[in-house]
């Protein structure tokens, strides 16, 4: 599927700029991307160094523990397959908690994280495992509380009042992850039958 | 609402301040401990670098060689069949745009609300289309790809449907709401 999707792109942007006499477009766009994928990479570096040193030191002292413990009876609901004690569910959590906030950049590093440990817990390597569904289902449709980055853009745009979209933004973002809830545990029925 | 917004503010100073004088108490030794855990941070850096140039490079082609406009085009009448304001197909671009690219979407919600008005019906709805929805496609292929998944199973059906979901939920939220 991603492979198909990825060559039909690639194929109908390189036609569509043919179309138009402006093939330049795809040389220009192709080297602008490989060199972003490389910009993107070496932030993410650094990103990921500070939360995961930050995150090793909050293992250490217990605290991924503890939170996961306070997390429990939710994380065992929405993740039946995972050990209650599971390394995953700190990175998890920590995750989900900086996607509710906002804070997109340390959301990263720690979904990253969260897949690591739960590729150690998937049986079939090169297949993705129910947990893992489940917590990107929850990662990309996440209530958001504070949509800082749009809250900028309309406040440059000189609205009346910028943050009046916090409302409307939790509502949408409320139903998204409603329905991935819901059905995400319909395909794992689904597909354990 | 400004509560919430100062809980953002004041969540990673507090975490950089709590978590490292915690893990002292604890008596763990916390700047050697820092230093372990960031080693990671360069490998899973390096892991995803193919991942993301592979992802970006098409996606950017496609953007760029205007394929996105004509997409919408084809697309406007669907909107139009289920009796949606002709206006609301201007959210299209910004509603295929937004699975696959962060910086992509931004760019095409910054360029309706500056077009629309920040406090018009488009401008609205696009600034709770961009707060609502990930890069759900870009995201999928970069963590799976980062730990070596290759057949995703029904991962990228799930979260383009709860994409689509979010969209029909933001158009009924701002048409009620404002």
């Amino acid at each position: 599927m991603v492979n198909l999707i990825w060559l039909i792109m690639l194929v109908i942007g390189i036609l569509i700029s043919a179309i138009n006499g402006q093939i330049e477009i795809v040389t220009v766009s192709a080297m602008k991307a490989a060199e972003l994928g490389v910009e993107v990479a070496i932030e993410l570096i650094g990103v990921m160094s500070l939360w995961l040193g930050l995150m090793r030191l909050a293992e250490e002292a217990g605290i991924v523990k503890g939170i996961a413990r306070l997390f429990g009876p939710v994380v065992r609901l929405l993740f039946p397959t995972l050990k209650p004690d599971s390394p995953a569910l700190g990175a998890i959590i920590m995750n989900l908690s900086a996607n509710i906030l906002g804070l997109g950049n340390a959301a990263t590093p720690f979904g990253l994280k969260a897949m690591q440990e739960l590729q150690k817990e998937n049986p079939t390597p090169d297949t993705a495992s129910p947990a893992m569904i489940t917590f990107l289902a929850l990662n990309t449709s996440c209530i958001t509380l504070i949509p800082a980055t749009i809250i900028g853009v309309r406040l440059k745009a000189n609205s009346a009042n910028p943050t009046e979209i916090i409302g409307t933004t939790i509502v949408a973002t409320g139903c998204a992850m409603t329905s991935a809830i819901i059905v995400d545990y319909l395909f794992r029925r689904r597909a354990t039958k | 609402m400004k509560a919430i917004a100062e809980i953002s503010r004041w969540a990673i100073p507090l975490l950089l301040l709590f978590i490292p004088v915690i893990a002292f108490l604890r008596k763990v030794p916390v700047y050697e401990s820092f230093v372990a855990g960031a080693e990671e941070g360069f490998n899973t850096g390096v892991r995803i670098l193919p991942f993301l140039i592979g992802m970006l490079v098409s996606i950017r082609i496609f953007v760029d060689s205007g394929a996105l406009n004509i997409l919408a085009h084809w697309l406007q009448p669907i909107f139009a069949y289920f009796g949606l304001d002709s206006n609301v197909a201007a959210i299209i671009p910004l509603a295929i745009m937004r699975p696959l690219s962060g910086s992509g979407a931004l760019g095409v919600a910054t360029q309706l609300i500056h077009q629309y008005g920040p406090d018009s019906y488009i401008g609205r709805l696009a600034s709770t289309l961009q707060g609502s929805t990930d890069t759900t496609f870009f995201v999928l292929t970069i963590y799976f790809g980062s730990v070596g998944i290759r057949k995703y199973r029904y991962a990228l059906k799930l979260g383009l449907l709860a994409d689509f979901i979010g969209l029909i939920a933001s158009i009924w939220i701002v048409t009620k709401t404002f």
